[in-house]
This record gives structure tokens, C-alpha cells and sequence, in this order.
């Protein structure tokens, strides 16, 4: 038994850490207030190899784990979510699904340009009657000669816009069920394909969150990833992988909003002591922390079992859970321990609390992590 | 074009503080980093090596724990490292200091050696220059920008005024300010080789030279004592409202008769 | 044997640097303690006129190097020109400004001499003998380490000559004595000009725009306090009134408000003026390192736990962004009576 990140792991860390504090916080006040993608932290992360960590070298990726990748997103977002979550669609909902599912020539067309961050990636499984219930899929592929045929409209697509690869879920047999949906690669700039109006979020403003709409878009038939009908398990599977970036993006949300707070509590004086001197603070501060620990031990433990290729789903809705709800109550508290200020943009916890909402909604809420660990307990 | 990088594993002083009540150094949890104007210079190396192809050596003298330096030289670009060490090295000035490196580089080809302008914990700027002395070499310090121009390096060097521009042919040494060349991060790849990479590790007999030239025996200088600086004794403080603050000033500046 | 205390009395275009007058006035003080002589070495071209000034700073000797090689700073022909000097004369000091060119030269002389030399001093003294650890009549050479938070005293390990890089404006010129009399020695230097591998391509002056912060009497420095470029538009009608510069600490000048060169500390430049307003400066110990030796240190803060009211002589608990304005409208009344 080793808690130790190796020494590789170590030596990203400190790396990514740099870079987060002094390429990405500097802007992430700015690109939330003016709801502005990060387009020049994409670029300066594509350079350093941030979008193809976890992918074999020979498809052009970084060939490391995915530890090393819930390490980058929660470094970037402890410095800011937005970011963090630019990483993680791309690399758990887009990359990882053709990592695992797509065939070689898939791999060898999309991975180089995926994990060089030459092309960003994203993920349409959720419809306007389709969320939790992702079985409910209305969007419809039907084959016709050498072509698929989509049709139907998938809704808060994350990186949706800047993406040019978006892996889509679509019925291909109504009447299977589940067992009718299969999933297609999608490139931006197919003709019948379009991306609509971008939402206006509370919090990760600085994300793409769009509509995917599909009116007679027609994709060669190579392009479906899988096998016709495979579609559900490979949906579930992907947001089992998901759920360890989100978990990692809740827990750099958790880490962010901490040390801002010891930080705060140490300079802000009240009644002649500095706040973090009182045993009130120190005390929930300390409770904080170890949830915070907690946390990140539940999401290093599902991202270790994925890279030792033991069925994590389980241990990656635990962690999300965990960690989106300690994201929650630590920034909540964050915002409290700051007073008046905390609720001004003058300090971050604010976003914080915003961008950590989110975590228990999206892949899966927090009641949906909850039936997937609940399934395992009861299988 | 072969270069040399000579780099030191620091700590990281601008997180040092000092205990207010023993009045010693604390240096529990300050992080060793690689020394930022010789990052400056791997840098530098870097971009030639990007711009006109080149072999980047990295060679560091310290304990072996400066072994991290050489990963991170290696995860962002370097071609080579070499840890320098020794138990005959230690408590070396700069003189014994760059007596050892100088002699250590005998080993290498080169077509230029750069090194930091001068490293955050000793802050001497003298080593460079020293190894160029014994190497036989020109020198150019507080380099700011680098260019190759048929066959020669066309240098910028600031000074108090403005800066000047230097014409040297190879081989050259090179000790280079970290605010001329913004260094780039490790690269997650780089990373991920890094540890796969071997560091060769030199030691004594890489370096030939008397022992009486190395370490604390080879040094030009002692430290005689060391000692934290005396915090001067404070002055009044005074909470008062902006106007008497006004009036409290004005007054000290007419005792004082700067008024 | 060793003899007298020498200063590499280093001149720019013709003109004597500050730093080498500073250099004579710590020079005279440690020959007076030896009773030896103060040595100026005056290496340049067409210069031979500016001896007479080193002389009225505190130079009892100049020896003046004149050769047209000599005309630029570069490394390889003056370490050629001082290095014939010491050796020959065979001086008990050398010391040197660290600036660009000081701490260019005196390395490159230290090795080609395998003698020892420390950097940045800001302090030099002669040992007394009391200690029976260190003979008396040594060099003792105190410098910052580890980032200005450690003071080390330094003394030369080997016999022959002790030299000292010192960092400008710290040491004490002398008042100018044009009546002092001294002599002037005119020196040949035989060069090898096969070692001349640099050449000067360009001098360019930067136009900053600015004056050198350490030569200002009276700095009026803004922090994180002072927070934007508006605030430090306050500084600066402060600065003149009372015919001073504006300076500031590292933070104002990662910010970008503030260029470089105005910076006070560690990283930065090290002042002593005679009055320093610490401005909305909280006083990390890297900046305090670049400014506690300022005679007047009058510091204002919102934060009455700030460090820098612990090196203020005068402390002011408020909101610099309201006292600053007020202290400039009445400074000019005080100033017009």
C-alpha cells in the first residue's frame, strides 16, 4: 500500500500547479465575469500536452495515467473550473471513448489531433427529455447507403462551439430500447449540423454550454464508434470516466476555495486577532480540511483503479459525490468565513461557490451517483 | 551545436522566513527549485536548440537530490543531464566551485557553456565568469537575448544604462538573466520520460584536478560568522485620523529639517 | 607583501561613477584603521583628466590605465589592464562596485589571480584582533545570503589580496576636498590582444525615461496598498512636491504598474535615501532587505500588524489612498511660506 503520487506524478504536479497559478488565475475572474472562453489558456495548455495525458504516445498523447489527468484538473481548477472542465469533457467524454471503443483508424484520424489540443472534443448524450433518464434518447441514426442519418437536438453540450470532435448518442433501433443506441463521431462542419445558442450559466461561465442540433446531418458510416446498438453501455462507460474529472474539478474547486479562507482568516483582524485565531474558525476549518482530504483520497483511489484496470464505476460515483458536495459546503462556508466580501467579486470564493453548484448536476447528479452506488450494494 | 547548461538546485528564498522569536532561519518546507536564472539560461539553450537544431547538456553540481533538476531539465527539452557530486565538493566557495565545474566540463565538447546570471541562495553572479576564466573562455554576462549569425553569437547584455550588443565567436560562455528568456513549463511528455531518462553521475574522478583545489580546502574565501539581521527598533506607531497623520508627518519632516 | 586599499574607480563614457566615490570614502576609512594608503585604479581612454577628482574623494594614488583599448567596458581587455595592475602592485584590497561591469571584472580577475572574492558586500571592516579566531588587519566582508534573510561575514582563505565586489549605495562618499593632494601615476599596459574574442557591436540607452532610484534622496515607495495606476498617479504628485522619485515594491511591479527599475528590495535595488515613505507597503522581509538603511523611514499602512512598521522610525495605522492627497496639498502650502 502506497499513498505517495511516483515520482513522475510528483514532478506534474508541481508543473501543472506553476502553470495553474500563473497562466490560468490570473484570468479566471475575467473570463468568468465576461463569460469568455478560454481560448488562450487552450492554446498554451495544448503546447504543454494537457489535452492527450492519459493517450498512448504512439496516437500522439503524453502516454501517462489517469492520475496525472485528475491531478491537471484539479490543479486547473483551483484556480479555475472553467478551465478544469475544458480538460476534462475533452478528455474523459471525447478521447477516452475512442480511446476505449473507437477502432484504429478512428484512433489513428482523431487521437493526434485530440491530444495535441489541435482539435478540442466533447459529448452530446443529454436531450431536453433526456437527462438523468439517458435511456429516453430521441435523437435518431438511421443508415442509409454509406451514410448516417442524424436527426434530433442534444442539449448543455459542454465545449460545444470550440470543439471540432463531438462523440454523439443516438437511437438506431427504437423498438431495443437501450439496446438500440449507438454512438457516432461527429466533426464540426458537417453540413446539417449546428450548434445553437450558448447558455447563460450561474456558475463555469467561462464554459461552452450549447445545443447540438441535428437536421439531416449525414456522417460516413465508418464513423460510428462501436458496435450498431452498443451505444448505452459505451454512454455509461464514458460518464463512469467522466465522473473522476468532475470529481477532481470538485475537489480543486474545495482546495481553492480552502486556501483562499486560510488566507483570508489569517490577514482579516476582528476584535484585535486575526479570525483564523478564533477556535470557531479553526475548528470548521479543520473539518473542512479533512473533507477536503477525504475527498481527494476517494478520487485519487477511483483514478488509481481505472489505471490498474479494476471496475471503478462505483468508486468514481463515490468520489464525485463526495467531492462535489465537499466543493459545496466548503465554498459555501468560504463565502461565510469572508463575510461581506465573500459575497463581492473582490474575492473569488464567490465564483467558487457558483462554479462548485454544478458539480452535483452535471455526469450525473448527485442522486444518480447515489443509484449507482446504491446498484453495486444491491447487485 | 553542442551546449552546455550549467544549473543549482536552490532553495526557494523568497519563501524563507524567520522565526520572530529565536531570530533563526526557518527552512523546514521551503522547496528546492532549480535556480531561476538558470532556468533562464536552459531556456535560452532551448530556443536555440528549437531555432537552429542543438544538443542540450545540463550538468549540475550538488548532493544527489539535485537529481530533480535534471528531470525537470529533461521534461522540458534537455538532451543530457549530468549530476556533478561528490562528499570532495562540499563547502565550496565560488572559486573551489568553479574550479570543479570548469574541470568536470574538460569532459564535454561544446560550442557554448551558459549559466544563471546567479543563483537566489548565494546571489554572487561570480561562478560563471570563473569557469569562463579557467576554461579559457570569453564571457558575456547579464545576457538578455541570443541570436546566431553565420557562425557567431550576436549577444544582448543589459547594463544600469540601457543595453549593449556583443559579437562573440564560439566557444563562449554565457551567464544569462531569467528576465530574458521567459522559461517554459515542463511538458506533460517530458514529463513522463523523465524518469526514464538515465542521469549520468559524475564524480571526483571526473575532475582533475589536486583535491587541495576542491571544496572547502580550494576555497578563496571562509564565512567567518553568520548571523540574521537585528530587526531595528520600531518606531512609534500611531492610529490617528488622516488630518493628525498629516500633522504628525509634516512635523517630522521639519525636525528632521527636510521641510 | 600585501599593501593598500584599492578602488576600481570604474567611469562611464568619461564619467566617474557614483559607486567608485562611495568606493573611496569605505577605502579611505579601512586605510586609515591598516595605515595604508587608498589606491584608485582609473582604467579608460582619454580619462587621465578625471584623476584629480578621485584624489578629492579620498585617493591618495591613482594610477591611471589610459590605452585606446580600454575606450568600451569589455571583460577580456580590462581584466587584462587591472589584472597587470594587482599584479604587479600587489594590493592588501581590491574592491569593486557590483554593478554590470564590477561584477563582470572582478570574478574573471579572481580566477585568473586563484584568489577568493565576495560578492555584494554591504558592509566592510577591519578585525581588531580581539577575536582569537581571526587575525587582526583582515578583511571582514559582510553580505546578504539566502535572499536577504541572512547577513554572512566573509574573510579571504588564502594569503595575498582580499577583494570585495560592494554594492552601490550603501557605502558613504566622502565630502569633496579639491585641496587634497595625492599622486597621479601614469601605467602601460602590454595587451594580448589575441584573447580580444567580444566585440562590440551597439550601445543603446535604453530611454526609460527614469532616474536611478538609489541616487534619490527621498523615495516615496507605493505598495499593494496604493493598489492601481491612479493611486501611483498620487505617489507621484507627492514625489514632487518634495522633489522626489516614486519607487514601489514587488507586487506593484508583477501588477505592471510599475516598471522594474523602480523596484525596492531583494529582487529589486537596494536604497538608502535620506526619507522613505512606505506607502500602503505591508514589508516582506525581500523588501524590507532593499530599504531598511534608509536614514527616515515613515510608513503607512492599514494594517497596524504590517512588518514594516518594525523598521519605521514613524508609523501611520490609515488608509494611504485618503493621507497621501491631504499630505500633498499641505506639504505645498508649507512649502510656498
Amino acid at each position: 500500500m502506497n499513498f505517495n503520487l511516483t515520482k513522475t506524478q510528483e514532478l506534474f504536479r508541481q508543473m501543472i500547479r506553476e502553470f495553474a497559478e500563473k497562466e490560468v488565475k490570473p484570468l479566471a475572474a475575467e473570463i468568468d465575469e465576461l463569460e469568455k472562453f478560454p481560448a488562450e489558456t487552450v492554446e498554451k495548455m495544448a503546447k504543454l500536452g494537457i489535452f492527450g495525458i492519459p493517450v498512448p504516445t504512439q496516437y500522439g498523447g503524453a502516454g501517462g495515467d489517469n492520475l496525472m489527468y485528475s491531478i491537471a484538473v484539479e490543479e486547473l481548477s483551483r484556480a479555475c473550473a472553467t478551465t478544469g472542465v475544458v480538460v476534462s469533457a475533452h478528455t474523459s467524454l471525447c478521447m477516452a471513448p475512442i480511446m476505449e471503443h473507437g477502432t484504429e483508424e478512428q484512433k489513428m484520424k482523431y487521437l493526434p489531433k485530440l491530444a495535441s489540443g489541435e482539435w478540442i472534443g466533447a459529448f452530446g448524450l443529454t436531450e431536453p427529455n433526456a437527462g438523468t433518464d439517458a435511456a429516453g434518447q430521441q435523437t435518431t441514426a438511421v443508415l442509409d447507403g454509406d451514410e448516417w442519418v442524424l436527426n434530433g437536438n442534444k442539449i448543455f453540450i459542454t465545449n460545444a462551439g470550440p470543439a471540432h470532435v463531438y462523440i454523439v448518442i443516438a437511437m438506431t433501433d427504437k423498438s431495443l430500447k437501450t439496446k438500440g443506441i449507438s454512438a457516432f463521431i461527429v466533426e464540426k462542419g458537417t453540413p446539417g449540423f449546428e450548434v445553437g445558442k450558448k447558455e447563460l450559466k450561474m456558475g463555469i461561465r467561462g464554459s461552452a454550454t450549447a445545443e447540438l442540433i441535428f437536421n439531416n446531418c449525414r456522417i460516413p458510416k465508418e464513423n460510428l464508434l462501436g458496435k450498431i446498438g452498443g451505444g448505452f453501455p459505451i454512454a455509461m462507460k464514458t460518464l463512469d470516466g467522466g465522473r473522476i474529472g468532475i470529481a477532481s474539478q470538485a475537489l480543486g474547486i474545495a482546495q481553492g476555495a480552502l486556501d483562499e479562507t486560510v488566507k483570508y482568516t489569517k490577514e482579516r483582524k476582528q476584535f484585535g486577532k486575526a479570525i483564523g485565531q478564533f477556535q470557531n474558525t479553526q475548528f470548521q476549518m479543520a473539518d473542512l480540511k479533512t473533507r477536503v482530504e477525504a475527498a481527494r483520497l476517494l478520487v485519487r483511489s477511483a483514478a488509481f483503479k481505472k489505471d490498474s484496470g479494476i471496475p471503478y464505476s462505483a468508486d468514481a460515483a463515490m468520489a464525485k459525490l463526495f467531492a462535489a458536495e465537499t466543493a459545496m459546503e466548503v465554498t459555501t462556508k468560504a463565502v461565510q468565513f469572508h463575510g461581506g466580501y465573500g459575497y463581492t467579486r473582490e474575492y473569488p470564493v464567490e465564483r467558487m461557490m457558483r462554479d462548485a453548484k454544478i458539480t452535483e448536476i452535471y455526469e450525473g447528479t448527485s442522486e444518480v451517483q447515489r443509484m449507482v452506488i446504491a446498484a453495486n450494494l444491491y447487485k | 551545436m553542442k551546449i552546455v547548461v550549467c544549473i543549482k538546485q536552490v532553495p526557494d528564498t523568497t519563501v524563507i522566513k524567520i522565526n520572530p522569536v529565536t531570530g533563526t532561519l526557518i527552512r523546514d518546507g521551503v522547496p528546492s527549485i532549480m535556480n531561476p536564472d538558470d532556468k533562464g539560461g536552459l531556456e535560452a539553450a532551448l530556443q536555440l536548440k528549437d531555432k537552429y537544431g542543438a544538443h542540450v547538456t545540463v550538468i549540475t553540481m550538488g548532493p544527489p537530490q539535485a537529481d530533480l533538476i535534471l528531470r525537470e531539465a529533461y521534461a522540458m527539452g534537455a538532451d543530457k543531464a549530468i549530476l556533478l557530486t561528490g562528499r570532495e565538493f562540499g563547502g565550496a566557495d565560488t572559486l573551489a566551485t568553479s574550479h570543479t565545474i570548469a574541470a568536470a566540463l574538460k569532459n564535454l565538447e561544446y560550442d557554448l557553456i551558459i549559466a544563471g546570471r546567479q543563483a537566489i541562495d548565494g546571489d554572487t553572479a561570480q561562478v560563471g565568469p570563473q569557469i569562463a576564466e579557467h576554461l579559457g573562455l570569453p564571457q558575456i554576462s547579464y545576457v538578455a537575448g541570443l541570436e546566431v549569425q553565420d557562425g557567431k553569437y550576436i549577444v544582448k547584455k543589459e547594463t544600469e544604462e540601457g543595453y549593449q550588443m556583443l559579437e562573440v565567436a564560439g566557444p563562449a560562455l554565457l551567464t544569462v538573466l531569467a528576465s530574458g528568456f521567459k522559461s517554459r513549463y515542463m511538458s506533460v511528455g517530458g514529463i513522463v520520460e523523465a524518469y526514464k531518462k538515465d542521469v549520468e553521475v559524475w564524480g571526483v574522478e571526473k575532475v582533475d584536478l589536486p583535491v587541495e583545489m576542491l571544496g572547502l580546502k580550494g576555497s578563496g574565501t571562509k564565512v567567518y560568522k553568520s548571523f540574521t539581521k537585528g530587526v531595528k527598533a520600531a518606531g512609534e506607531v500611531y492610529e490617528v485620523d488622516a488630518e493628525q497623520a498629516v500633522d504628525l508627518i509634516v512635523s517630522k519632516l521639519k525636525e528632521k529639517f527636510i521641510i | 607583501m600585501n599593501k593598500n586599499v584599492y578602488v576600481f574607480a570604474e567611469q562611464r563614457e568619461g564619467v566617474i561613477q557614483p559607486v567608485a566615490l562611495e568606493l573611496l570614502g569605505k577605502a579611505r576609512d579601512l586605510a586609515d584603521v591598516l595605515g595604508e594608503k587608498v589606491v584608485a585604479i582609473l582604467a579608460g581612454y582619454q580619462i587621465a583628466d578625471k584623476a584629480n577628482e578621485l584624489i578629492a574623494y579620498g585617493a591618495d594614488d591613482v594610477i591611471v590605465v589610459d590605452a585606446p583599448e580600454l575606450k568600451d567596458y569589455i571583460t577580456e581587455q580590462y581584466t587584462q589592464a587591472v589584472y597587470t595592475v594587482i599584479n604587479e602592485m600587489n594590493p592588501n584590497v581590491v574592491l569593486f562596485g557590483a554593478n554590470t561591469i564590477g561584477r563582470d571584472l572582478a570574478p574573471r580577475l579572481s580566477a585568473r589571480l586563484e584568489k577568493g572574492l565576495t560578492a555584494d558586500c554591504t558592509k566592510l571592516e577591519i578585525s581588531d584582533g580581539s577575536d582569537p579566531k581571526l587575525e587582526a588587519k583582515k578583511l571582514m566582508m559582510t553580505r546578504p545570503a539566502f535572499g536577504g534573510n541572512l547577513m554572512a561575514t566573509i574573510v579571504a582563505a588564502k594569503e595575498g589580496v582580499q577583494m570585495a565586489t560592494v554594492r552601490p549605495g550603501v557605502m558613504q562618499k566622502k565630502d569633496k576636498d579639491e585641496s587634497r593632494k595625492g599622486n597621479v601615476i601614469s601605467y602601460n599596459v602590454t595587451f594580448d590582444p589575441s584573447k580580444f574574442a567580444v566585440k562590440l557591436l551597439e550601445t543603446v540607452k535604453a530611454d526609460k525615461g527614469l532616474v536611478d532610484i538609489t541616487e534619490a534622496k527621498i523615495l516615496v515607495s507605493g505598495g499593494r496598498g496604493v493598489g492601481c495606476k491612479e493611486g501611483f498617479d498620487k505617489l507621484t504628485a507627492l514625489a514632487q512636491v518634495l522633489d522626489a522619485e516614486v519607487s514601489s515594491s514587488r507586487a506593484m511591479v508583477d501588477a505592471g504598474i510599475m516598471p522594474h527599475d523602480r523596484q525596492v528590495g531583494q529582487t529589486g535595488k537596494t536604497v538608502r535615501p535620506n526619507l522613505y515613505f512606505a506607502m500602503g507597503i505591508s514589508g516582506a522581509i525581500q523588501h524590507l532587505a532593499g530599504m531598511e538603511e534608509s536614514d527616515l523611514i515613515i510608513a503607512v499602512n492599514k494594517d497596524k500588524f504590517a512588518p514594516i512598521f518594525n523598521v519605521a522610525d514613524m508609523g501611520i495605522v490609515g488608509d494611504v489612498n485618503k493621507i497621501v492627497p491631504m499630505l500633498t496639498d499641505r506639504l505645498q502650502k508649507e512649502l510656498k511660506k
